[in-house]
């Protein structure tokens, strides 16, 4: 089976900076490829490049098997592409109905008085969100007043509504709690189940493991490690993940101050 | 008299959310409250300003800073600012009078030609801001002093003064100020023709706004223009089309200056970008952007307007205008605040 997204050998540069390079990935439907890496390690540039917000410099960028080069965030929706970004996914003080359309208003009427067919909107928003699970009260109260994690799952029953055949996701845990973030990874599943490929990007090893089918490590910008989940436990995800040796180092550092000097001067009897 | 800007039914709503919550909601409250105040407040203190003459004279205070509150509002909706909206009304006064008086062509040729080149100064604005990406603050205070300057330049290149020649002989000119500055008869009422602009406007933007695909847009370019890209919303020709917006209301009313006097004074219109703006804010558009209505910025404008001239029937003194209208500003804004932090947290 091809597979819907693959990259292979992706390379990007600003200016001098390496930001990616010699990066390979494949997303294949029903699935989900898990990015991880820690701050600054390219996981951003990478997305970047899937959504359509930047063009690779080298390698190859094949969706379901052609060879592109995404020009716009645009095209890479209309080639089935959708990303929903951790901070970024809403507009805060508007309606959820209206979130949830934003970029593909359905429309009625005709010539001039063409107009948001906002019934329909409302309604849909409504039933698919029940769909997934969410119970809003109401659709037209402002979407910064949900919490991050109903937030992250609007953005992604929006993605699956508008037939994304993969779905891209920066980070949906990173700024919620435990049980926020079961609630989101509960919603990766369904959607996985919905058949939609799924890239989530995150640095929680642990979260990566729950869900994932395939893991890709990067690293100041290189590919660290490229795993099927049948080839590795989770300790080893979490060791490569932290850096294996450097976290030997860091306990080592650690380590040596183990009776520290209390402050305050109380020591503990 | 109020009651002609109230908030619009909001139809098709969700049946389980109070009245007073909705109410509360919609960001055109604080502006109604303050103007029913302010009605009020003359209504008590000023006797001739329930006359209905004086109804029609406030109405038209109203219009003229109305016409261009609108398309401002939208545009602070967007998240932009433009300080060249008021040269700009002179601006596309004196093209359209110059034009007509230097080819001796029919006014209506004046007319149309300042229509497209005060459009062109829109665009310029848009593609300015959307290009460099700097604040629109600072490209439309670079506009602002450009179209002073040129504004005066030309005039005085030109016609070797200050303000323009009479066009009032020309060709087209009796056509073209019915259109633009004439007033019909409504029982004893006089309406001026900007009134009936005023109200087209408002009723074309709130239309724009809630109703059509562009008025989402406009929401979110304002409220969070990198969400919307991602979305795959035309940030770019959404805030564009917006600065379009406040050139063809400039136009409108540059083109009233013009036919109401026939001759144009070249430095006016320096100062009335800010009534534009404190209409705007007083009618609950937020600074920030991503929140506000058409409908309040015309409430922000007939507070303006019976501001305005409440002074003169009371017969206080004028000089204090600007002061109260600094504080209306204050006071509204506060008000605005204060209305929306109480709805969000009752949702």
């Amino acid at each position: 089976m091809t597979a819907l997204v693959e990259l292979d050998d992706v390379s990007k540069f600003y200016g001098n900076i390496k930001a990616l390079e010699g990066v390979s990935l494949d997303v294949h439907a029903g699935e989900i490829t898990c990015v991880l890496g820690d701050n600054g390690a390219g996981k951003s540039t990478l997305i970047k490049i899937i959504a359509g917000l930047h063009q690779h410099d080298a390698g190859t960028f094949r969706i379901e098997g052609e060879e592109t080069r995404l020009a716009s965030p645009r095209e890479a929706l209309d080639r089935g592409i959708a990303t929903v970004y951790q901070d970024l996914a809403v507009v805060p003080l508007m309606p959820v109905w209206r979130n949830f359309f934003l970029g593909s208003e359905p429309r009625t009427g005709v010539g001039p008085f063409k107009r948001l067919d906002a019934r329909t909107m409302r309604e849909t928003t409504r039933s698919e969100l029940l769909r997934m699970g969410i119970d809003l009260r109401d659709v037209d109260q402002p979407i910064g007043t949900l919490s991050g994690g109903e937030r992250q799952c609007v953005a992604i029953a929006r993605a699956v509504y508008f037939g994304a055949k993969v779905l891209v996701l920066d980070e949906p845990t990173a700024a919620l709690g435990v049980k926020q973030s079961g609630v989101v990874l509960k919603y990766v599943a369904a959607a996985r189940d919905a058949g939609l490929g799924v890239v989530l990007i995150t640095h929680n090893p642990h979260h990566a493991y729950l869900v994932g089918d395939r893991f890709v490590l990067l690293k100041r910008g290189t590919m660290a490690g490229r795993h099927a989940k049948s080839d590795i436990a989770l300790e080893e995800l979490t060791r490569q993940m932290a850096g294996g040796s450097e976290l030997e180092a860091l306990s080592h550092e650690l380590a040596r101050a183990a009776t520290p000097e209390f402050p305050g001067g109380h020591r503990p009897e | 008299m109020t009651t002609t800007v109230k908030a619009p039914a909001a139809d098709e709503r969700l049946l389980h959310r109070s009245l007073a919550r909705r109410l509360m909601g919609r960001p055109e409250l604080g502006s109604v409250v303050g103007a029913v105040a302010v009605f009020l407040f003359f209504a008590i203190t000023a006797e001739p300003f329930l006359r209905p003459s004086s109804l029609s004279t406030v109405l038209y205070a109203s219009s003229t800073i109305g016409i261009m509150a609108v398309p401002v509002a939208l545009l602070m909706i967007g998240g932009e600012f433009d300080l060249s909206a008021g040269v700009m009304v002179v601006s596309a006064a004196l093209i359209s009078s110059m034009f007509s008086y230097q080819m001796t062509a029919n006014t209506w040729v004046g007319v149309g030609v300042s229509l497209l080149v005060t459009l062109a100064f829109g665009v310029l604005n848009g593609v300015l801001l959307t290009r460099t990406k700097l604040p629109s603050f600072i490209i439309t205070l670079g506009t602002f002093f450009m179209l002073t300057g040129l504004n005066l330049g030309f005039t005085k290149l030109i016609d070797g003064t200050v303000s323009t020649k009479s066009i009032a002989d020309m060709e087209g000119f009796d056509s073209a100020r019915t259109l633009f500055a004439s007033h019909l008869t409504l029982g004893s009422v006089d309406i001026q023709i900007t009134i009936v602009w005023w109200l087209a406007l408002v009723a074309v933007a709130t239309w724009i706004l809630l109703r059509t695909r562009v008025g989402n847009w406009i929401f979110a370019v304002g409220g969070n223009a990198d969400a919307a890209r991602a979305v795959g919303v035309p940030v770019t020709k959404t805030k564009i089309g917006l600065y379009m917006g406040v050139a063809f209301a400039a136009w409108i009313s540059g083109q009233h200056l013009l036919f109401s006097y026939d001759a144009i004074q070249s430095g006016d219109g320096v100062g009335n970008e800010f009534l534009y703006i404190i209409a705007a804010a007083v009618g609950g558009c937020l600074m920030t952007g991503g929140f506000g209505s058409a409908i309040g910025a015309a409430v922000g404008a007939f507070i303006f307007g019976m501001t305005s001239k409440g002074i003169v029937y009371a017969q206080w003194n004028p000089d204090w205008y600007k002061f109260f209208l600094g504080a209306m500003l204050l006071l509204a804004t506060l008000l605005n605040a204060w209305v929306r932090k109480r709805a969000e947290d009752k949702s």
